[in-house]
């Protein structure tokens, strides 16, 4: 807990993000709309990632943490990554 | 030194509380340890008796004790019981919790109090299953893995049931928590990473499983609830969901949960074949990475529980491929169990005993795991007694049996009294016999022909079911015989003092039973945990 300083976002910041995750949600629904098959799954996954990234970024303050709790969330990512890329053997070869 | 006579004061008594809000709040890491040991092996009395039911019905075809209903509610609630009850809680909890601060030279977990909210979140979410049995439509009869569509439909009371399992996976990730905070920063000095014991080693392993597949089961938990409560539809193909789906999330769990299982099983023996052969563990770091190994490349082989589920061809082939690469580092814990052995001076006491069937049994089981990983075989066996047989070898010969071994080698250390060994080592014979007896049987049934989950079956298979209900009445037997002797001993045996076994490892230079601070002083480690060379028995 030593690095552990108050960090205020500023309003226009948070606002900022905000802005942009609502833009991705509408992002989200128009790629349902897009004739993509199987790509569709792969471009949703990416803009949910996106999103997520930019809360745990600045909504968690992950962006002002140590080296040490960044690489054990990415662990978690890169887990779920790799378990969620596997039921692609499956769905994709259907 | 005090440390190698009986204690006069130990945790038991040292802090002066000794009622039962000293107990259900304590946050000493042993005392923790014991309440998850008394209610983890409550749970499994209960999942026994709940087997046994289940094989007297068994025993003659047609109807013998119960309908088809009452069977279908009691395998499930034996399943969730002794998973989710049993073991998956049982090691990490009872025995990492008393046995691995102290192996790694520390006074307690990282975190005591997120400790004991760890266990009382398993006891909430117990009762909230216990809750599930009595109330609504009815105990759940999905089996305990939950399938959809069934789940989504039946009855019964699967929303509850599965609102409890959903709280019990909290407390499993916080121990994981725990367990790696702790053993990365509070090792004694000198204690590195080369210096721990294997059972460490496996927690370690067995931590990270917790930590990183049990947030899937959860969501997939509250995916059944919000079938179940909102229709979501999201496993319902007829409005575009995925059934499929469901079992891909179930096993992306509950596979590793099985590493979950027998990880912490595997570093039990680990520990204590070198003991009782008087050998430094043959491949040390072979052991430990192998833990690694098998926790990494075992959370990538949850399809082969879908080889018949209509899965693609191609993913049928992976998950196939991946499952025998999983089998190379159990086979190296075998190979090295085993050269530990080879010219040792070996005694047979009953930690002993367990240790080595663990051995035997869990081979078994994980050979007969590779029928059912082969995807060609496993068609033909899948959902059959076969893997009935092939999981009870794993989980209870397996996992079941280094539990034993467990209470027999460290229990004693905790309560400073011990157990007589002639009753044991019958028991231990009785077990044994009425296990292969049992699960033997019921492999040669499914590989006949005999399907899993039916509260009936065809009257051939009827002689080989009564000689495998007759088994189980053995084990029965022995059960009782080694709790009896195991608890008399622990209360009212012979004292156990100093470092009878002559183990090596931290925990047998302190105090029996330990103070509540562990260590008089800061421990140093000087030696490796297996280096016999200066141990006095
Ligand atoms: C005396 C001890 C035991 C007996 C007699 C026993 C017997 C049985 C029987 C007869 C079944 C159901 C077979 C079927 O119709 O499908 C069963 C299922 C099962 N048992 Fe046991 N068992 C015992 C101990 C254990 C232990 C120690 C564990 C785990 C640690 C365990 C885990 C399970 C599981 C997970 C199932 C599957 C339930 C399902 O199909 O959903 N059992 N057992
Ligand atoms: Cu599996």
């Amino acid at each position: 807990m030593d690095q552990h300083q108050p960090h205020i976002v500023s309003y226009t910041r948070l606002i900022g993000i905000w802005l942009a995750l609502l833009v991705l949600t509408a992002l989200t629904v128009a790629i349902t709309r897009v004739e993509l098959g199987g790509y569709k799954v792969v471009g949703a996954l990416a803009v949910a990632c996106a999103k997520a990234g930019l809360v745990i970024a600045v909504f968690m303050h992950m962006k002002y943490e140590g080296v040490l709790l960044r690489w054990l969330l990415f662990l978690a990512f890169v887990t779920l990554a790799v378990f969620i890329g596997f039921t692609f053997f499956d769905v994709l070869y259907r | 030194m005090s440390d190698m006579q009986q204690a006069a004061t130990s945790f038991w008594n040292d802090t002066g509380k000794t009622g039962l809000t000293s107990w259900i709040f304590s946050t000493d890491h042993k005392r923790i340890g014991l309440l998850y040991f008394y209610t983890t092996i409550g749970f499994f009395l209960v999942g026994v008796v709940l087997g046994l039911l289940l094989r007297i019905e068994l025993m003659a075809p047609g109807r013998t004790i119960m309908g088809p209903q009452t069977y279908n509610a009691l395998f499930t609630v034996h399943g969730v019981v002794m998973i989710f009850l049993f073991i998956i809680p049982g090691i990490p909890g009872a025995f990492g919790n008393m046995v691995m601060p102290i192996q790694i030279g520390a006074r307690d977990v990282s975190f005591p109090r997120l400790n004991l909210l760890s266990w009382w979140l398993y006891i909430i979410g117990a009762v909230i299953i216990l809750t599930s049995l009595f109330s609504g439509g009815g105990a759940p009869d999905t089996g305990w893995t939950f399938y959809v569509p069934f789940s989504s439909r039946t009855g019964t009371n699967v929303s509850l049931a599965v609102f409890g399992v959903f709280i019990v996976g909290f407390s499993s990730i916080l121990t994981g928590v725990n367990f790696v905070t702790t053993i990365h920063r509070l090792r004694a000095e000198g204690m590195t990473w080369f210096r721990l014991p294997l059972f460490t080693w496996s927690l370690y392993a067995t931590a990270w499983v917790q930590i990183l597949a049990t947030p899937i089961l959860a969501i997939t938990l509250v995916l059944v609830m919000a079938e179940r409560v909102l229709g979501t539809g999201l496993f319902d193909p007829t409005r575009g969901g995925d059934p499929v789906m469901y079992q891909h999330l179930f096993w992306i769990y509950s596979h590793p949960a099985v590493y979950i299982m027998i990880l912490p099983a595997m570093g039990i023996v680990s520990d204590i074949i070198p003991v009782f052969s008087r050998k430094p563990i043959f491949g040390y770091k072979m052991i430990a990475f192998s833990s690694l190994a098998i926790a990494a490349a075992g959370s990538l082989v949850w399809g082969h529980h879908m080889f018949t589920s209509g899965m693609s061809d191609t993913a049928v082939v992976v998950f196939s491929f991946l499952t025998f690469i999983v089998a190379i580092p159990s086979a190296i814990k075998v190979f090295n169990w085993i050269s530990t052995l080879y010219k040792g001076s070996i005694s047979l006491e009953a930690p002993m005993l367990f240790a080595l069937s663990f051995i035997l049994l869990f081979s078994i089981g994980g050979l007969s795991g590779l029928i059912l990983g082969a995807a060609a075989t496993d068609v033909h066996v899948h959902d059959t007694h076969f893997v009935v047989g092939h999981f009870h070898y794993v989980m209870f010969g397996g996992t079941g049996f280094a539990i034993f071994a467990a209470m027999h080698y460290w229990l004693p250390k905790f309560y400073g009294r011990r157990y007589r060994e002639k009753p044991a080592i019958i028991a231990w014979g009785l077990m044994f016999t009425g296990f292969n007896v049992l699960y033997f049987t019921m492999q040669v049934l499914g590989m006949r022909g005999m399907p899993r989950r039916y509260y009936d079956y065809l009257p051939e298979f009827g002689p080989l079911n009564l000689v495998a209900t007759v088994g189980s009445w053995i084990l029965a037997a022995g059960l009782i015989l080694m709790l009896v002797n195991l608890f008399r001993g622990l209360f009212w045996g012979e004292p156990f003092v100093g470092n009878p076994w002559g183990g090596a490892t931290l925990e047998w230079s302190v105090a029996t039973p330990p103070p509540t601070e562990n260590f008089e002083g800061e421990p140093v480690a000087t030696h490796g945990p297996y280096d016999f060379s200066g141990v006095k028995k």
